[in-house]
């Protein structure tokens, strides 16, 4: 999907950094992403990839610096950007003691959507879990959360999709469904930042590449 | 792509107050925890006092609601435990839900549970320690919810800034226990009033005091909630 030349970069990042204590997880970041292109974060284990993509989805506020999704700033106008925003998380913000569909129910509801309950099995049904639409998550495997997670993802319908270890856990099925759902996303004009240590999956599937080192952008 | 639209307040509440009655109904192992721990509470007092049944009758107001505070702790932690487990108080929040909505919800599932932990431990209470009800059921359950309402809301607001602490299951009630004083005081005060009657019409008094107090800290609730649940 081609962006229209006034419109605001899908991702920006102006001088950004995340401290955690005494530990500078991000460390004067900056970086902009086009409308219509897709990223992909790379990085070592502690790199500062999944602290980045949670202070895009406000889960967190940058101890410095402003992050900006299509033109809007994270903290200023943390709502709106929450709308536009969907995260698959390493926690995959499930209720254990609530079913699959009722998990997905209680976001339908909060999200306000039309018709929660056709929307919840639905997505049940496009992530391979209609059968197991009334089981309680605690009995899942971590590749059906996984799923789940997807659906729960899918639900909100978002401008930005933020996917930190998406093929984590899946067998190769999974993995081949997460493929063609990341390409149903970009092909319906959704922007995806994607954090993987699987590059050439991820480089399939990004037009654009960031990689981190302790917090900073430096070249792969 | 589907159309979502902000929803209400009032509707956000009731939707996140389902989702917590529904987590506490599948998990009623925790419930009946909490049932018979304030029931070994009531009971033990009996048995510290000894066989003095005029002094366990006159202080049976307060020992109910020392049972019922020791227990709201258990139930106040729960309450974000069940939020930790999967960051699901993140996702609530990037949903997004009103923060606002969040309390209230989770402040009206802690008064419900405490309210019926309190509706089973009053005729335990009458039968241990040879109490009547003398001014009715009525003012009895009234004095119970107001007093319920006055531990839940800053029980919630400390329970969520408890809850990311290392020593969390401490620092609720060294935290609660001193701003509550007032309220445990006055709604000690109104029951034992309902218990043993009101010759001296006191009774409006400590209910007053119970209304400003919950007034007070359900505002302050709502207010400043979305302060400590946000980075």
């Amino acid at each position: 999907m081609e962006a229209s030349p006034a419109a605001p970069p899908a991702l920006a990042l102006h001088d950004v950094s995340k401290r955690y204590g005494r530990y500078w997880a991000l460390a004067r970041l900056s970086y902009t992403l086009p409308q219509g292109r897709s990223l992909l974060l790379t990085g070592h284990n502690g790199s500062g990839k999944t602290t980045l993509l949670r202070l895009v989805a406000t889960a967190h506020s940058p101890t410095h610096g402003q992050v900006e999704v299509q033109g809007r700033d994270t903290v200023k106008e943390r709502d709106a950007v929450r709308r536009e925003v969907a995260l698959l998380s390493h926690a995959s913000f499930l209720y254990e003691d609530l079913t699959a569909w009722q998990n997905l129910m209680v976001l339908a509801r909060l999200l306000g959507l039309p018709s929660p309950e056709d929307a919840s099995g639905e997505l049940l049904t496009k992530v391979g879990l209609g059968r197991r639409s009334s089981s309680p998550v605690r009995q899942f495997s971590a590749g059906m959360r996984k799923r789940l997670a997807i659906a729960r993802l899918l639900m909100k319908a978002p401008s930005l999709a933020l996917l930190d270890e998406p093929f984590g856990e899946l067998d190769p099925a999974g993995i081949q469904d997460m493929e063609r759902i990341i390409g149903e996303l970009k092909d319906s004009g959704v922007t995806v930042v994607l954090a993987t240590h699987l590059i050439e999956q991820g480089l399939s599937l990004c037009e654009e590449r960031l990689h981190l080192q302790e917090g900073r952008a430096v070249a792969a | 792509m589907r159309r979502s639209r902000p929803i209400s307040l009032l509707k956000a509440v009731v939707v996140l107050l389902g989702k917590d009655l529904l987590i506490e109904w599948r998990t009623r192992a925790r419930l009946n925890a909490l049932i018979f721990f304030s029931l070994a509470t009531l009971l033990l007092f009996s048995f510290a006092v000894g066989p003095d049944t005029k002094l366990l009758a006159r202080n049976a107001g307060g020992y109910l609601w020392l049972a019922l505070l020791f227990a709201s702790v258990l139930a106040l932690g729960e309450s974000f435990r069940v939020e930790q487990e999967n960051l699901t108080l993140d996702g609530l929040r990037m949903a997004p839900a009103d923060a606002r909505a969040i309390f209230l919800s989770k402040a009206l599932g802690n008064t419900v549970l405490l309210v019926g932990l309190g509706a089973l431990l009053i005729p335990v209470m009458i039968a241990l320690y040879g109490v009547k009800v003398t001014l009715g059921a009525g003012p009895m359950l009234g004095i119970l919810a107001l007093g319920c309402m006055a531990v839940a809301a800053p029980g919630t607001v400390y329970s969520a800034i408890a809850n990311n602490a290392r020593a969390r299951d401490v620092l609720l009630p060294l935290m609660l226990f001193p701003l509550i004083i007032p309220a445990l005081l006055a709604a000690a005060k109104a029951t034992t009033l309902v218990l043993q009657g009101d010759p001296m019409n006191q009774l409006g008094s400590w209910s007053g005091l119970l209304i400003g107090f919950n007034l007070i800290y359900w505002g302050l609730g709502f207010v400043l909630f979305p302060r400590v649940i946000e980075d």
